[in-house]
């Protein structure tokens, strides 16, 4: 197994009397996709808050590479934000500017390339995902799908090493949403990133997972594949495969009672 | 009574809190004006947004204060049989009080309400998060050209403000209540001296930092006010907030900076 390139050591998270992470210990691989699976308000978002450092723990180490970010000064976890992309879950473009301005924005702020670079590596980019001819349009016309493909083409710009997507198919209808797993499929082979996705999408989102984590009460369970979800014969996977891979209804009378 | 003494203790922990912060996010705005890149064009196109597109605000609040405080100074001054002093009482008025309160608060309900709609928009879409992943500072690249543009645009707004308001005196006064104009701005010449003036555009630079500092502070803090509620209820409470608390503050500091220059 390849090495942990982020790794969660006994880490506590509290907002006001709730504890939504309690002594979290964890690691995702490089190269590899961890699929974060939980009810909602077990703690999938604040886990990818706090690996990307918008948020602090109350105790705990979060190691990125080897270094420990909780304790790091704002310039040298800028630093390491620089190898973080990501798709947050309502693609949060910044509604003032085109998707043209939104994709090149990293370029702009980031690197030192000219203003011809920057537009043939964005035109290059918004080619990939199918926006050419959109450049010129804002975010509030555009559909949830390709809200999302600006989202990823823009956290894509930097060529991330890591990865972070908190609901990447919510609210989309599902022909788009395989779209969006064809394009993470393709784009994971071309930049080779180690990718972390936060998703309620059960069971379909297991067909991008080399590890899948359950988040149940504060405690993260870890399991090497997909596959071993059915196997399991720990109640609170049991629990969690019956109610989100199962039938709507546990039995037939159940169901014609309705 | 413990309830009682828990809820007192735990809003002053709160206040101290969020002074705290506040106090932080001014250090980082101002910080901010010499990190590089310098977004000289966003300075540019908030100047147009917060100043330029707010004069025709100004321009009417300006011209009917100056009109009010004509007929009201020369229906006073009447009394006495001192109609030649309106132009003096019409100008010191506004140099060294209305225009640059009058201006601040016009320019808070006009363009801080909607910096605070703004920012406060952009954190609850997690707009905000997405600069600081893509380790842009959000406060170089978002508040502090809203802070340069405020500082430069209200100064100049009540400069504007102060001399339309002598000119709506001069309609009322002397076009209307046929005051004589010579006297009019005999009076202004003779009254107004470099401390009045000094003392007015002290007063703009100060309640710039204010309007800004409040209307901004509150739109990036929004999802951590208290009671403000989340969602669009949320930025709407954390917009009232940011014009009751820049209206007061601009008052309450009025009465400082008179207290403290006079």
């Amino acid at each position: 197994m390849s090495p942990p390139i982020i790794e969660f050591r006994n880490v506590v998270k509290c907002f006001g009397q709730q504890r939504v992470l309690d002594g979290v210990s964890v690691s995702f691989a490089a190269g590899m996709t961890t699929v974060i699976a939980g009810g909602s308000g077990q703690g999938k978002s604040v886990t990818l808050k706090l690996i990307l450092g918008l948020i602090s723990p109350d105790s705990g180490e979060i190691l990125v590479n080897g270094r420990d970010i909780t304790k790091m000064k704002l310039s040298e976890l800028n630093r390491i934000r620089e190898k973080f992309g990501v798709l947050f879950q309502g693609a949060a473009l910044l509604d003032s500017m085109t998707v043209f301005e939104n994709v090149s924005l990293p370029l702009r702020e980031r690197t030192n390339y000219r203003s011809q670079e920057i537009v043939d590596r964005v035109k290059k980019m918004l080619a990939q995902f199918d926006l050419d001819g959109h450049e010129e349009k804002y975010p509030a016309q555009l559909s949830g799908g390709m809200k999302k493909r600006v989202g990823l083409a823009r956290a894509l710009m930097l060529q991330p090493e890591i990865m972070l997507f908190d609901e990447p198919t919510t609210g989309l209808d599902p022909q788009i949403t395989m779209d969006i797993y064809r394009l993470f499929f393709q784009m994971q082979k071309q930049f080779g990133y180690t990718s972390i996705i936060v998703s309620h999408d059960i069971p379909k989102v297991f067909n991008l997972a080399d590890q899948v984590v359950l988040l149940n009460k504060g405690k993260m369970i870890t399991f090497l594949s997909p596959e071993d979800i059915p196997l399991s014969m720990d109640p609170r996977i049991v629990t969690f495969a019956a109610e989100t891979m199962g039938n709507i209804y546990s039995s037939r009378k159940m169901e014609q009672n309705i | 009574m413990i309830s009682f003494v828990t809820r007192i203790g735990d809003s002053f922990l709160y206040l101290v809190r969020d002074q705290g912060r506040m106090g932080i996010f001014l250090m980082s705005a101002v910080m901010g004006i010499f990190a590089r890149p310098f977004r000289f064009r966003e300075v540019v196109r908030q100047i147009r947004i917060i100043g330029a597109n707010s004069f025709a605000v100004i321009f009417f609040t300006a011209i009917f204060t100056g009109m009010v405080l004509g007929l009201q100074g020369y229906y006073t001054l009447r009394k006495f049989g001192s109609e030649g002093l309106l132009g003096s009482a019409v100008a010191l008025s506004l140099i060294r009080e209305l225009g640059p309160v009058l201006t601040a608060l016009m320019v808070t309900g006009r363009a801080g309400s909607a910096m605070c709609a703004e920012i406060g928009i952009m954190r609850n879409t997690e707009q905000i998060d997405a600069l600081e992943c893509m380790a842009v500072n959000p406060f170089r690249y978002l508040i502090t050209p809203k802070f340069l543009a405020t500082i430069i645009s209200i100064p100049i707004l009540t400069q504007f403000f102060n001399v339309i308001g002598i000119a709506g005196g001069y309609v009322a006064g002397v076009l209307l209540l046929g005051v004589n104009p010579g006297a009019y701005y005999n009076g202004i010449e003779q009254s107004v001296v470099n401390e009045d003036i000094n003392l007015g555009i002290v007063k703009s630079f100060v309640f710039a930092l204010l309007v800004v500092w409040i209307c901004t502070g509150r739109g990036y803090f929004v999802h951590i006010l208290r009671n403000a509620g989340f969602g669009a209820e949320g930025v709407s409470r954390a917009t009232t907030q940011a014009v009751v608390l820049s209206s007061i503050s601009v008052l309450v500091w009025d009465y400082l900076i008179t207290a403290i220059m006079l």
